[in-house]
């Protein structure tokens, strides 16, 4: 950063730096959203000069593609609605912990229990019980497994202060192996080494679908849990305790918020959630359990919510965003009959200039002025 | 002295942070084969001058000489390349690594790492100057003084001439000092140039040649330790205040309030930080607390608004009709909840009382969010009463809708005043209620609290500024490493007695 040339001699040194960094004052809204504007403006012209450079495509129709990728189809819009439901709903449900400033990067292993939870349901109890009743023990299961998953590193937090980052990424670890054992415990047929479509004759336990539109359910079910937590975390005691605790835990203890109960509480509520989204992904679209079910997106969730700064309206948006670009990569990757890595690296390019504006929205450079004086030491 | 030469020669430092100024057109010199103490309350600029020296600021106006060359400064590499060292009040150490992985850490040598060589010449620095130093024990096995020995021992391996210490003793025992002190008289009489931070007086006598006072960010005075007192030190350190003219009407039907007996808090890592502390403090009435900064202040509020675990002691609040609460043991809602109406205004407004990313709303719900059975937060009221307090107190803010952060330092005080007073209190304990605010500000703060007074509250004011503190308070309680040194009435008592009891166990009577 500063021109750091060895000092030539102990006592003639000038390396003031070239220009230092400070945080700026608050901006006006439209000043900080043409900062991200021109970022993504930025984005996608490099994506087409990399483009060009390195496919020799022309730039417009691989962007062409992207969009086709995403929205060509009414299959492909669907599928691109339900990939934004499941994102959403992890990234909702980790939001709560992150803005209690508890880094849950635990979804994946929340996710995955809760399926589990479901899938167990389906399996044992199918046929057995009336399916009204299965369904009800299904997202019963799924909130509390999720919910005992979430609840357990903050009870560890909120007891013996250990670190929950290691804490939830080992219990992914810990789901991950659970879910690998009973997919061989159940396994269909055996030897199978997998799980198969479960009840795939009587459907017990499916997720009833509305109308003709499979994915409708999952969808208008995030939607409604987007609105539940926008109130959640805006409106609520319990959001305003969150707030507080995150922002600095002295305050909390100072105005006698007991911020061990308030820790335990919200990863109970983030675990539901994840839970939840375990429970749309077996019970509703996939009927069946595997390790890779979440797939990442326990991760991609916490992109999500720091992108949108925690406000689940504007996380649509980012939601939509990723999702957008991972199905526009997938697409060029069999259009072009390129590497599904190009379209990884156009997403790495875009999110790269995203994440990067905020470091333009929070701080600006000062250059320093080249006063007569410093030409002089200079010399 | 006149045959000394100088190390370091400042000039006309000028350093400011925002509108604050940390110093002001400062002249220092230090000599070589000396020890100086450079003397001052809290806030007066000492450690800000010497970070400028040691480039981890840069000064915005004014040159730096080393040995008579004129030097810029700009990062704690060219600081060590010159031979000036500082050893701050936080350790830099990496727990997990020993002595001498710590002492060469960041060192550029040629060839490979010998741990050997270093630890040999880690045990001759240490024999040189009478450090005890385990090379190879590990730092989070050390003691707090083991540590301060290895930071030292850091910046002599790495060559410096020019050792800056930032109240080094505020730490240590006084057994562990001595020892300190032995070792920096060895580096002085082997020519080294030592500046101590501090603002004990005794220590400035005990072991400096020379000492600089500074005063609000302003040199004040350049003098021989052995040609000066106590006294005139004490002058110079707390300086000619502004004319003060607060209004000190007689305290209202002064009763006992809270009743603090035998008070004993040590901090988690087990250090005694208040001792047998016994005081009551009466309605209508200000109480002010005076005494050097860490000395317990801090610790004996926080323990009245159940914030502090107390080691043994009572503290006691008595109702108008003569029922008493023990508060010890009992968490802020707990107290609230036994109907004892205490407020709190903490020393650390944005990390402790306010949230600063909130707006004035959020913030003054802060204590009162719970009302009501309501699930949904209702924030009606909070907003009422954030106007109130913005037109009342004159808060200047674009609106109840900006959060906190971004308000000036006086009105972010107002703000929190604002919300403490509006419920009603009996008993107010105020932490610097006017660090870092302008004159009128603070003006607008004691007026405040006079009236708080007025109208029947225990008010606990605990302050820096001595004049401040006799114009204000009924009775003002000397605090000195954690023991009460004395209760003197506000009206009456002369500032230097009370700069002698917070340097000294009860003032002059007490022989140290």
């Amino acid at each position: 950063m500063s021109n750091n040339c060895q000092p030539n001699g102990h006592t003639r040194v000038n390396n003031q730096p070239l220009f230092h960094i400070t945080k700026r004052k608050a901006l006006p809204w439209y000043y900080t959203w043409g900062i991200r504007g021109a970022a993504i403006v930025a984005a996608l012209l490099t994506c087409a000069a990399v483009t060009s450079l390195l496919t020799g495509e022309n730039p417009l129709e691989v962007f062409q593609t992207i969009g086709y990728g995403a929205f060509g189809t009414t299959r492909k819009t669907w599928i691109l609605l339900q990939n934004l439901a499941i994102l959403l709903c992890i990234s909702l449900a980790v939001t709560p912990a992150f803005k209690m400033r508890f880094w849950n990067i635990g979804a994946e292993g929340q996710v995955l229990i809760g399926g589990l939870a479901t899938a167990a349901c389906m399996i044992l109890l199918g046929d057995k019980v009336p399916n009204a009743v299965l369904i009800a023990t299904m997202v019963i299961s799924s909130i509390a497994a999720g919910a005992v998953w979430g609840g357990i590193p903050a009870f560890f937090k909120a007891k013996w202060n250990t670190n929950e980052t290691l804490f939830t990424l080992m219990m992914n670890y810990v789901a991950t192996q659970l879910v690998a054992f009973f997919v061989i415990v159940w396994e269909v047929p055996k030897g199978a080494g997998k799980i198969g479509i479960i009840n795939q004759d009587t459907m017990a336990g499916w997720l009833p679908q509305i109308g003709d539109y499979k994915y409708l359910l999952n969808i208008l079910i995030v939607a409604m849990l987007t609105v539940a937590m926008y109130v959640y975390l805006n409106y609520t005691k319990h959001g305003y305790e969150i707030t507080v605790v995150g922002e600095s835990e002295r305050t909390a203890r100072y105005v006698g918020i007991k911020v061990d109960k308030v820790i335990i509480r919200t990863m109970l509520l983030s675990g539901a959630v994840c839970g939840i989204a375990g429970l749309l992904l077996v019970g509703g679209t996939d009927h069946t359990i595997t390790t890779t079910i979440a797939g990442g997106r326990g991760f991609t969730a916490v992109m999500v919510s720091w992108l949108a700064q925690f406000n689940p309206i504007v996380m649509v948006l980012t939601s939509f965003l990723l999702v957008f670009l991972d199905r526009g990569a997938g697409e060029i990757s069999t259009v072009f009959a390129l590497n599904h890595s190009f379209g990884d690296i156009l997403t790495g390019i875009i999110l790269f200039f995203i994440i990067g504006s905020e470091f333009f929205v929070n701080y600006q450079l000062n250059f320093r002025k080249n006063t007569g004086k410093e030409g002089k030491a200079n010399v | 002295m006149n045959n000394k030469t100088a190390a370091v020669q400042m000039r006309n430092i000028t350093k400011t942070f925002g509108s604050v100024v940390a110093n002001d057109k400062v002249n220092l010199d230090i000599y070589k084969g000396e020890v100086l103490a450079l003397l001052g309350e809290n806030g007066s600029g000492k450690t800000t001058m010497m970070n400028m020296l040691s480039g981890i600021y840069f000064p915005d106006e004014g040159e730096i000489f080393i040995n008579g060359q004129p030097t810029v400064i700009s990062s704690p590499k060219d600081a060590f390349d010159h031979g000036i060292g500082m050893i701050h009040q936080h350790f830099k150490l990496v727990d997990v690594l020993t002595a001498a992985e710590n002492i060469v850490l960041g060192l550029k040598e040629e060839g490979r790492l010998n741990i050997e060589a270093v630890a040999a010449k880690v045990k001759k620095i240490c024999d040189a100057y009478g450090f005890e130093v385990d090379p190879y024990q590990k730092i989070y096995n050390m003691s707090v003084s083991q540590k301060q020995t290895v930071e030292i021992v850091k910046v002599l391996y790495r060559g410096a001439d020019i050792l800056i210490l930032d109240e080094p003793t505020a730490v240590l025992t006084p057994q562990e000092t001595d020892k300190l002190f032995a070792v920096l008289r060895n580096m002085r009489n082997d020519g080294k140039a030592v500046v101590i931070i501090t603002h004990k007086l005794h220590e400035v006598e005990d072991i400096s040649d020379r000492v600089v006072i500074l005063n609000h960010g302003k040199f004040v005075g350049d003098l021989i330790t052995a040609q000066t007192s106590a006294q005139e030190m004490t002058n110079m350190m707390v300086g000619r205040a502004v004319e003060l003219n607060i209004n000190r009407p007689e305290p209202v039907d002064p009763r006992p309030r809270v009743e603090v007996q035998g008070l004993t808090v040590r901090s988690s890592d087990g250090i005694l930080k208040l001792d047998d502390v016994t005081f009551t403090a009466n309605s209508g009435e200000i109480l002010g607390i005076a005494g050097i900064s860490g000395c317990g202040q801090k610790e004996l509020l926080e323990a009245i608004a159940g914030l502090q675990r107390t080691e043994s002691g009572t503290i006691r609040y008595i109702r108008d009709d003569g029922t008493a609460e023990n508060l010890v043991g009992k968490d802020p809602l707990e107290i609230a909840s036994m109907g004892v109406a205490l407020s709190f205004v903490p020393e650390d407004r944005l990390g402790m009382g306010l949230v600063g990313n909130m707006d004035l709303t959020d913030n003054m719900m802060l204590r009162s969010f719970r009302e009501g059975p309501s699930f949904l937060i209702n924030r009606k009221k909070p907003r009422l009463l954030a106007e109130k307090v913005v037109k009342d107190l004159e808060v200047n803010t674009p609106g109840v809708s900006t959060p906190i952060r971004r308000l000036s330092g006086g009105n972010v005080q107002k703000v929190l005043l604002g919300r403490e007073i509006a419920s009603s209190p009996t008993v107010l304990l105020t932490a610097y209620a006017v660090r870092g605010l302008d004159i009128n500000s603070s003006y607008t703060i004691y007026d405040l609290l006079t009236r708080q007074k007025q109208a029947g509250v225990a008010v606990i004011y605990v302050g820096e500024d001595l004049d401040v503190l006799l114009e204000l308070c009924d009775r003002i309680l000397v605090l000195c490493g954690g023991k009460v040194s004395g209760l003197v009435d506000g009206k009456t008592a002369e500032k230097h007695q009370i700069g002698m009891m917070m340097t000294k166990l009860g003032g002059e009577a007490a022989n140290e």
